[in-house]
């Protein structure tokens, strides 16, 4: 069966696959830019605990996927088999592109900026909201354009502990060698990503500030 | 040769035996042994080279940094002991580059402090207007525009309009002029020399150009190695016996002679 065929065919098939894998994407997006963000923000005047977040947040980075999807299965209350898992797990992926540009957004301003802010009497308060965040908001959203896009390609990887999405065609397609059923999963996935990177390159390139 | 403030009327600034040094470098203090009294309605000018501590001892009025012993007075309160948000409010601070918000248009960037302040938005931009007008920037013209649609010295003025937006009563200012090409930086000195004068503010100016010393100030202090070396009246100053003071002399007849 050539590609074209298989896709006439399963469409509705991929088409459910396909919205599996954007749910997949998105609540694990937002899980991680809630805690990601928020975190950024936090470690903005903290140096150590700064590098000591940025750390972990390395080091979870780089379990390879498959391996850091195994070892969710046997946690209790996070882990089992499914969606909750996945989710855990792409978020913990997310977390560093996401926490490191906001900390690097919000720490690598102009120093006359921020002298300026502080000697005309800001809080430390309104310096974070009004000076630091619009200025890094640029940044910020750069790691979030790179963490979707890291999302989309791992999350395929979340059907191998039964949580759907585009991933299931591309491990059955492994598993007939068929170049047609991997595709039917790799395509709609790559072409999801370029649109995430797209759409959302656009959005930051409106909010820089120069 | 000192120039003591009491002469002509009552002390804004004075510093007592202030010494400052960062915890890594206790051996080599940045300040050492600065006693200076200002007085309300004085331009002072701190004059000396890169390093000599002349920014180190303007961050120490409005607490961007503390003093590592001795104290700083602000009209006889110690302050160390005042809230520093308060405290900076009411210093007008203007630096080299203008430290403008990029994200804010010029009518934003002057408006900052009155906002800060809860004025209500009429009086805000009443109040933009007229700063704006004072520096010589047209509010219609220049209001919307942002930072980075303006040249070096059109944002050197929106610093200043910023700094004198909640009229504060002392003024600090950090080699405003020094990033600006030799034309506009006399055009600038010039309106600001006289706008320092229609002002009656306590404003102490940080520069490590002699010339721009002679322009602004009715006195000047030299610093050389985190030490006050001269304080005298500008008539004065030249007149003073020390190295450092006949080295910045030098240099400025050089550049006399230079021009003739």
């Amino acid at each position: 069966m050539n590609l074209w065929e298989f896709f006439a065919i399963h469409r509705l098939e991929i088409l459910e696959a396909t919205l599996t894998h954007l749910f997949l994407v998105v609540v694990s997006m937002m899980i991680a830019i809630l805690l990601g963000v928020p975190l950024g923000m936090f470690l903005v005047k903290r140096k150590v605990t700064r590098s000591a977040a940025l750390g972990i947040a390395s080091v979870l980075q780089t379990i390879p996927s498959l391996a850091l999807f195994g070892f969710l299965i046997p946690l209790p209350f996070l882990g089992g088999i499914g969606t909750r898992t996945a989710v855990i797990a792409l978020v913990l992926y997310a977390l560093l592109p996401i926490l490191r540009n906001t900390v690097v957004g919000l720490t690598n301003l102009d120093p006359a900026v921020l002298e300026a802010a502080e000697a005309m009497g800001m809080t430390e308060s309104q310096i974070l909201l009004k000076v630091r965040f619009p200025l890094g908001l640029s940044v910020i959203l750069a790691g979030i354009r790179t963490a979707t896009v890291i999302t989309i390609g791992v999350a395929t990887i979340a059907a191998a502990i039964g949580a759907g999405g585009l991933g299931t065609f591309i491990f059955r397609g492994v598993a007939m060698v068929s170049d047609a059923v991997i595709l039917a999963g790799a395509i709609p996935a790559a072409l999801l990503a370029l649109a995430a990177d797209a759409a959302l390159g656009l959005v930051e390139r409106k909010l820089r500030v120069d | 040769m000192n120039a003591k403030a009491e002469d002509h009327g009552e002390v804004t600034i004075a510093f007592r035996g202030v010494e400052y040094c960062v915890p890594t470098r206790v051996n080599a203090p940045i300040l050492s042994q600065i006693d200076l009294e200002i007085a309300a309605g004085e331009t002072v000018v701190l004059l000396g080279r890169s390093g000599s501590g002349k920014t180190t001892l303007l961050k120490l009025v409005n607490r961007l940094l503390r003093p590592t012993a001795g104290k700083i007075l602000l009209k006889g309160k110690e302050v160390d002991a005042l809230d520093p948000i308060r405290l900076r409010r009411g210093i007008g601070y203007v630096i080299q580059e203008g430290g403008l918000f990029p994200h804010y248009s010029v009518a934003e960037n002057v408006g900052l402090v009155p906002g800060l302040e809860g004025w209500e938005a009429g009086r805000i931009a009443a109040r933009v207007e007229e700063m704006m007008r004072l520096v010589g920037l047209e509010p219609g013209e220049f209001g919307r525009r942002k930072p980075r649609e303006l040249s070096g010295g059109q944002r050197q003025r929106v610093g200043v309009a910023r700094a004198l937006a909640a009229d504060p009563p002392i003024l600090l200012m950090d080699e405003p002029f020094g990033a600006l090409d030799p034309v506009t930086r006399a055009e600038l000195q010039r309106e600001f020399a006289n706008l320092a004068k229609r002002l009656g503010k306590t404003i102490v100016f940080v520069t490590h150009d002699l010339r721009e010393a002679m322009k602004l100030g009715s006195r000047i202090v030299l610093l050389a190695a985190g030490e006050i070396v001269a304080d005298a009246r500008l008539q004065d100053f030249l007149k003073t016996d020390h190295p450092e003071v006949r080295a910045f002399a030098a240099s400025f007849e050089m550049e006399n002679g230079a021009r003739a």
